[in-house]
């Protein structure tokens, strides 16, 4: 006995508008980190040369602060999106991939929030 | 299983040799799990930034060295195949540049830019 109708079966299935929103912020991301990966290569190569009190004088200045940030959001949001496409072909067992997914989504949310603190202390003046 | 089927079987990854688009695919995949590793290092060097001094200066000082200096160029180097590779992914967002030919020379174009920018950045670093 079938108690649904065609139109109820219907509505419950298909993407809602939200099948490629995974895609779009993935590309949007990478678009984002070409400029941002040139400029992190600068930042190592300041990592490299300046000692504390200068990296805290280099990193004290808002522009320099605020890539760098630029440079953590987009590079954990997109690892977020990565590492869930690599868990979900990998791990087989919905337990266990469940749990690494939030897992990760909890590591990256933390190094977010540790990079906007330390930014912060830097800023008002180590 | 139906045996003695006639149909195609999928590469046998410890026999089939990967062509050069499937090498680079899969090292796109490794690049980016050893990248977001390497989020973990990056995050600590600048929360050693706002500490006491003692941390970054272990950084600073591991950074200079030749051990450090070989780590510095395999990170760019993974960062940079995966950019590149990235990029690849953009163009065939496109819908272009599928075929055959065009695969073949646009992997030697990444690797070669791969390693270009690698070692402009590791002398700028």
């Amino acid at each position: 006995m079938e108690f649904r109708t065609a139109l109820g079966k219907a509505m419950g299935l298909g993407p809602a508008r939200s099948g490629t929103h995974h895609w779009w912020m993935q590309r949007i991301t990478a678009v984002a980190l070409i400029p941002l990966t040139l400029w992190l290569v600068w930042f190592l190569s300041r990592l490299v040369a300046l000692d504390h009190p200068a990296m805290l004088a280099w990193l004290g200045r808002p522009w320099n602060s605020a890539m760098l940030l630029a440079y953590v959001c987009a590079a954990c949001y997109h690892a977020q999106l990565g590492l869930r496409e690599v868990i979900v072909d990998y791990v087989q067992q919905p337990a266990v991939r469940t749990l690494f997914l939030i897992g990760v989504w909890m590591v990256l949310a933390f190094l977010v929030l540790l990079a906007f603190v330390s930014t912060v202390k830097i800023l008002a003046g180590g | 299983m139906v045996t003695g089927s006639n149909r195609p079987l999928s590469p046998h990854l410890q026999i089939y040799r990967l062509p050069l688009a499937a090498l680079l695919s899969i090292t796109h995949r490794i690049s980016g799990v050893v990248l977001s590793l390497g989020l973990i290092l990056l995050i600590a060097a600048l929360f050693s930034v706002a500490g006491s001094g003692a941390f970054y200066s272990a950084i600073h000082a591991f950074l200079n060295t030749i051990l450090g200096q070989v780590f510095l160029l395999l990170w760019l180097f993974a960062l940079f195949l995966h950019f590149c590779h990235g990029i690849r992914h953009l163009i065939w967002d496109t819908v272009s540049a599928f075929d055959r030919s065009t695969l073949t020379r646009h992997s030697l174009w990444e690797l070669g830019l791969a390693v270009l920018l690698t070692l402009i950045s590791w002398i700028i670093v």
